[in-house]
């Protein structure tokens, strides 16, 4: 992996109610052979405890394990603690460090498959350079591999599953109200993505059903976290019904220019039309003739 | 009525022969002569032109037929794009013919003529004259002068005068009225109270007075819930929030937008804290410290609703806001809202 | 025919020595004096789609329910206004293509009499006897940019709506009497009341565009009374005028534009979409949306707003300067300010109080064209901060950073282009000295090889 930094944003422990964040261990991990040592233990742990998300064949979670060793362990320390290797700097950012801990990454425990799929299906993770936004970039892992870390990750702790949005019982009219309440203002209101302060809102367009889902129950990087009981299932199903619109709504209109309103229109305005009206007057017209 | 279709068939025919059988000439009135010289030069024709500007204008035709037939079939499929390419087609192929037209078969002079004269000495003159000779009857006439003045001006301010009822006048108070008052509960866009226990941390919430217009500007709240411990209030807002629990007015205090965003950090350690954003111009408000401006062009910090929970885990306004909501004015900073 | 036609309208107006000189009154020729008639064209397409519409629409803010053929807003709420534009955008036969249309030749029409703006002023045209001309044209571009605001604002949707609430802002953060301007204007805080719309409505569609009519036509009376200016291309001079006849030569042509630039507005009014109000929603005073501008010659503005840093300047607890005045106030006022007043400024720092038939090329005053590109130049990147948010989402340019290139650009840019600007000028003049002088030599080296020998 690139060089590490501190930066790396992931899943945080949500097994904390109002409050604080979950305290670390005291000792600070050192790198290398003990790492890879301690790494195998608490694999066999692992394997020892049953798995609280539903009975995964042991071989999925022990072959996820293998892959969180080589790919998650640096940043997300043992267990999906949070504490990885100590020693790497962190790149410029408002750091803060809790008591005498340096936590590298969020804590994975508890945060459930749904997480893990999310963050793995998108590319959010691994993290091409650490310090950075998650952004959708490529997938890094195949198919079986995915579900192992998922199964593996998903076995740290009680955590939610992964989701199953059915937008055919969503309404989307329902779901452009929510929308505009809960997204509009970072997203837009048609799903274009946009700016907020320190980050990018994606576009919504590569995102599919159960990543939306996934993307609201999780809250990632900077946006908010909707659970249950703020945003229903019914009305996230609504939600994602929407926002299948609006990946393709209809455009009686003609040419959409993009949906994102007067910049792609003053654009035409000025190199389609300015353009031919002067078109238009040279061709009336004529031109300088020489003095 | 079959008398009437014969009588009409028979006027047709009528009609139809007269213009055709030749005519007598007309009297001679006042037939003037034939013109000795040409006003406009003669031009050698182009056929080829005349038949591209004719080709063009029947085209135009057909296109302006064809939006007509568009327009009549309903529920076309891009119905839109066929009305706009046909009509427009239709008016572009008959510019084409006239752009044609006015440089191939009409005759393009090149004329020359003086411009008017620059002015006209005699007759600014003769205006001067004129009106300085009308006044040879006044022997006051700055008094005269002073009087005409003062009464334009007094009648433009009495004419004028009835648009002061267009506004609400010089009271400004409606702009610190809140519909907030000590113990009104928060509720949804469903009219739902808040409970504090509903009100989790990482998210927002956007709430209204229970009973008020939703749509006034002092209405709408955004609500969050921080770590008291992450919480640092400033003296004035010394005991506002509610066990975490901040709300502040949703107007952005620059330009008045909604705000609607807010950033919420996954991973604090390594992530902006959390702010309150405004999607027009992108000012940031910490709720950690009251509202105070983080970033962008806004100039106050966002007003302040105290909260209190009551003995039934509901949220309730345990007062007004610690200033006026929206942008600034000129007496914001120095008005207390009131309910 | 047509010499009954001219008999009858004589004998009944007595107009046909006017109608003759009219007939051959003179239009110098070149491509750029058509840009204004493109601007006037784009104001009749206006007209008779605005009057279309004004017929469907409804200027009522009562809370309605919406239950028409666009699903994904079926059983919302939403202003009658929003709705009436809903139901023309749906149901009335044509009416998107209108709509469309109208919203086009509004961007359009701004774009135009910028164009024609820069034509006037980089060759002079505005100089003695035509300032009034010039004014009279930049007061009708102010009331053309009101009026298209006011007109998309009508429509009550989510951007619109937020435009609304912004030009508050900014009107209440004029010191002093802001508040009281913007609780005259809206009859109260915003949203104001219920009559707002209403007299939007009366404004956009009777008082701005009778306004707009009475400019243009004092506008075009003045250019007709003092003749258009022209080029020196040949024949012309102060006192000389060239050019081609309004009849048989320049009405083909003038009558082509019009329906060419109405052609040209159709088209884009039925293949793109503009303004697609459906997908934004209904405008609620507690909702907003990322994204969000305002249309095209508005975006200076949003620009010069999210440029600026966060001053209030107060005088103890009273705000004698709130932050959107230097942004939404100032800059314009300085813009617009300086182009009224340049034409005197000219003729202050130049001494030339001559009278001016003729037209400079751009590189014939150099000071000029600096000046104007130097103004350009920095209008144009303040608008271009405006699209810094939508920049960042597409190519991932720090938002922040863009923010501090443009406050520092915005003033050292148009310093170096005004430079820039002048030495261009400065050397196309010499090139064409040294041009001159080739020609004359090669003419008097022909006339020298033909003179016989002596």
């Amino acid at each position: 992996m690139s060089s590490l930094s501190r930066r790396s944003t992931l899943w945080r422990n949500r097994r904390t109610p109002v409050g604080g964040l979950t305290p670390y261990r005291t000792v600070p991990i050192r790198p290398q052979t003990s790492h890879l040592v301690a790494a195998l233990l608490a694999v066999c742990a692992a394997l020892l405890l049953p798995l609280a998300a539903g009975a995964a064949p042991p071989s999925k979670v022990e072959q996820g394990s293998h892959l969180y060793g080589r790919y998650c362990l640096a940043c997300h320390g043992l267990d999906g603690s949070g504490v990885g290797a100590p020693g790497h700097t962190i790149g410029a950012g408002p750091l803060r460090v809790q008591g005498q801990q340096q936590a590298t990454a969020p804590s994975l425990r508890g945060v459930g498959a749904l997480a893990a799929d999310f963050y793995l299906r998108t590319g959010y993770m691994p993290l091409r350079r650490v310090g950075d936004q998650p952004r959708r970039s490529r997938v890094f892992f195949d198919e079986g591999e995915i579900q192992a870390i998922t199964a593996y990750i998903a076995s740290l702790g009680r955590g939610p599953a992964i989701p199953t949005p059915q937008p055919s019982r969503g309404d989307v009219g329902q779901g452009l109200h929510l929308f505009t309440e809960h997204c509009a203002g970072c997203h837009q209101i048609v799903a274009e993505g946009g700016y907020v302060t320190g980050a990018v809102a994606p576009a919504l367009e590569n995102a599919t059903d159960v990543q939306i889902a996934e993307a609201v129950r999780i809250g990632p990087y900077l946006m908010p976290r909707f659970s249950r009981q703020q945003i229903s299932d019914r009305q996230l199903d609504s939600i994602v019904a929407y926002v299948r619109y609006a990946k393709h709504p209809d455009d009686p209109g003609g040419w959409s220019l993009g949906h994102i309103g007067p910049v792609p229109e003053g654009l035409v305005t000025w190199f389609i039309a300015a353009v031919a009206t002067i078109g238009f007057c040279v061709v009336i017209g004529t031109r300088l003739r020489s003095r | 009525m079959k008398d009437r279709l014969r009588t009409l068939l028979v006027l047709v025919v009528l009609y139809v022969l007269r213009r055709r059988l030749p005519r007598r000439p007309p009297a001679p009135e006042h037939a003037p002569e034939p013109p000795t010289q040409r006003i406009v030069p003669a031009g050698t024709p182009e056929p080829r032109a005349e038949l591209l500007a004719i080709g063009l204008l029947l085209f135009g035709a057909l296109c302006a037929a064809a939006f007509v037939a568009v327009y009549v079939l309903d529920r076309l499929p891009r119905q839109t794009q066929l009305l706009g390419l046909s009509l427009g087609l239709a008016l572009l192929s008959i510019a084409a013919a006239l752009i044609v037209t006015g440089k191939r078969l009409v005759v393009t002079e090149e004329l020359e003529h003086e411009y008017p004269p620059e002015e006209h000495p005699e007759e600014q003159e003769e205006i001067v004259q004129t009106v300085a000779e009308s006044g040879s009857r006044l022997t006051r006439r700055r008094l005269f002068t002073l009087g005409l003045g003062t009464a334009g001006g007094a009648l433009a301010v009495a004419l004028l005068a009835p648009l002061a009822s267009l506004g609400p006048g010089i009271d400004l108070d409606s702009f610190v009225r809140t519909p907030w008052r000590r113990g009104r509960r928060l509720v949804d866009e469903d009219g739902k109270p808040y409970r504090a226990a509903d009100i989790e941390q990482d998210t927002f919430y956007t709430a209204f007075p229970e009973g008020a217009d939703r749509e006034q500007l002092a209405s709408p709240l955004v609500v969050v819930r921080l770590p008291p411990r992450d919480l640092d209030l400033p003296r004035e807002n010394a005991g506002y929030a509610a066990a975490g629990i901040v709300a502040f007015s949703k107007i952005c205090t620059h330009a008045g937008c909604a705000i609607s965003l807010y950033r919420t950090p996954l991973f604090p350690e390594a992530e902006p804290k959390p702010a309150l954003v405004c999607p027009c111009h992108y000012s940031t408000f910490d709720p950690a410290t009251g509202g105070t401006v983080i970033f962008g062009p806004a100039g106050r910090k966002l007003p302040m609703l105290p909260l209190r929970i009551d003995g039934r885990g509901y949220l309730r306004a345990a007062g007004n806001f610690d200033g006026p909501v929206g942008p600034s004015w000129w007496g914001v900073r120095a008005r207390r809202p009131f309910a | 025919m047509i010499r009954k036609l001219v008999r009858f309208l004589d004998q009944r107006t007595g107009t046909a020595p006017f109608t003759q000189k009219a007939l051959r009154y003179l239009f110098p020729d070149h491509w750029s004096f058509l840009l204004g008639e493109v601007a006037l064209y784009c104001f009749i397409v206006l007209v008779a789609t605005g009057t279309y519409l004004a017929l469907f629409y409804s200027d009522s803010t009562a809370d309605v329910v919406y239950h028409g053929p666009y699903v994904p807003l079926q059983g919302q709420h939403m202003t009658e206004a929003y709705r009436s534009v809903l139901d023309i955008s749906t149901s009335v036969k044509a009416g998107l293509l209108i709509r469309q249309t109208h919203h086009w030749a509004a961007n359009v029409f701004v774009a135009a009499i910028v164009l024609h703006l820069l034509r006037i002023f980089f060759t002079g045209a505005y100089r003695k006897p035509r300032e009034l001309t010039y004014w009279l044209g930049l007061t009708i571009l102010m009331v053309a940019l009101l009026e298209g605001y006011l007109g998309y604002s009508l429509v009550d949707d989510l951007l619109s709506g937020m435009g609304l609430a912004i030009g508050n802002g900014v009107a209440l953060s004029i010191p002093f009497i802001g508040a009281s301007l913007g609780a005259f204007i809206w009859g109260g805080p915003f949203p104001g009341s219920s009559a707002f719309f209403p007299r939007m409505y009366i404004g956009h569609v009777f008082l701005i565009p009778a306004l707009i009519a009475v400019l243009l036509a004092a506008h075009l009376a003045l250019v007709a009374l003092r003749h258009h200016t022209q080029f020196r291309q040949g024949r012309e001079t102060e006192r000389r005028i060239v050019g081609v006849p309004t009849f048989p030569g320049q009405t083909p042509r003038s009558l082509g534009l019009l329906l060419a630039v109405a052609g040209l507005l159709v088209l884009l009014g039925g293949l793109v979409q503009i303004n697609p109000i459906w997908l934004w929603g209904p405008f609620h005073t507690y909702s907003s949306t990322n994204g969000a501008q305002p249309d095209w010659y508005l975006g200076w503005l949003i620009g010069a707003l999210r440029l600026m840093p966060s001053w209030d300047w107060t005088i103890g607890n009273y705000t004698l300067v709130p932050n959107p005045f230097w942004g939404g106030v100032l800059f314009p006022l300085v813009v617009f300010g300086f182009l009224y007043v340049w034409p005197l400024l000219e003729r202050r720092f130049t001494g030339d109080r001559a009278f001016h038939n003729l037209l400079d090329r751009p590189r014939d005053a150099p000071v000029r064209t600096a000046i104007g590109f130097g103004l350009l130049t920095w209008v144009l990147l303040v608008f271009l901060a405006g699209a810094s948010d939508r920049v960042f989402v597409f190519f991932g340019l720090s938002y922040s950073t863009q923010i501090w290139f443009f406050r520092v650009a915005s003033f050292v840019v148009p310093v170096v282009v005004a430079f820039v600007a002048h030495r261009v000028c400065l050397e196309l003049q010499a090139g064409e000295r040294v041009e001159r002088r080739r020609e004359l030599a090669i003419g008097e080296a022909r006339a020298e090889a033909r003179r016989p020998l002596s």
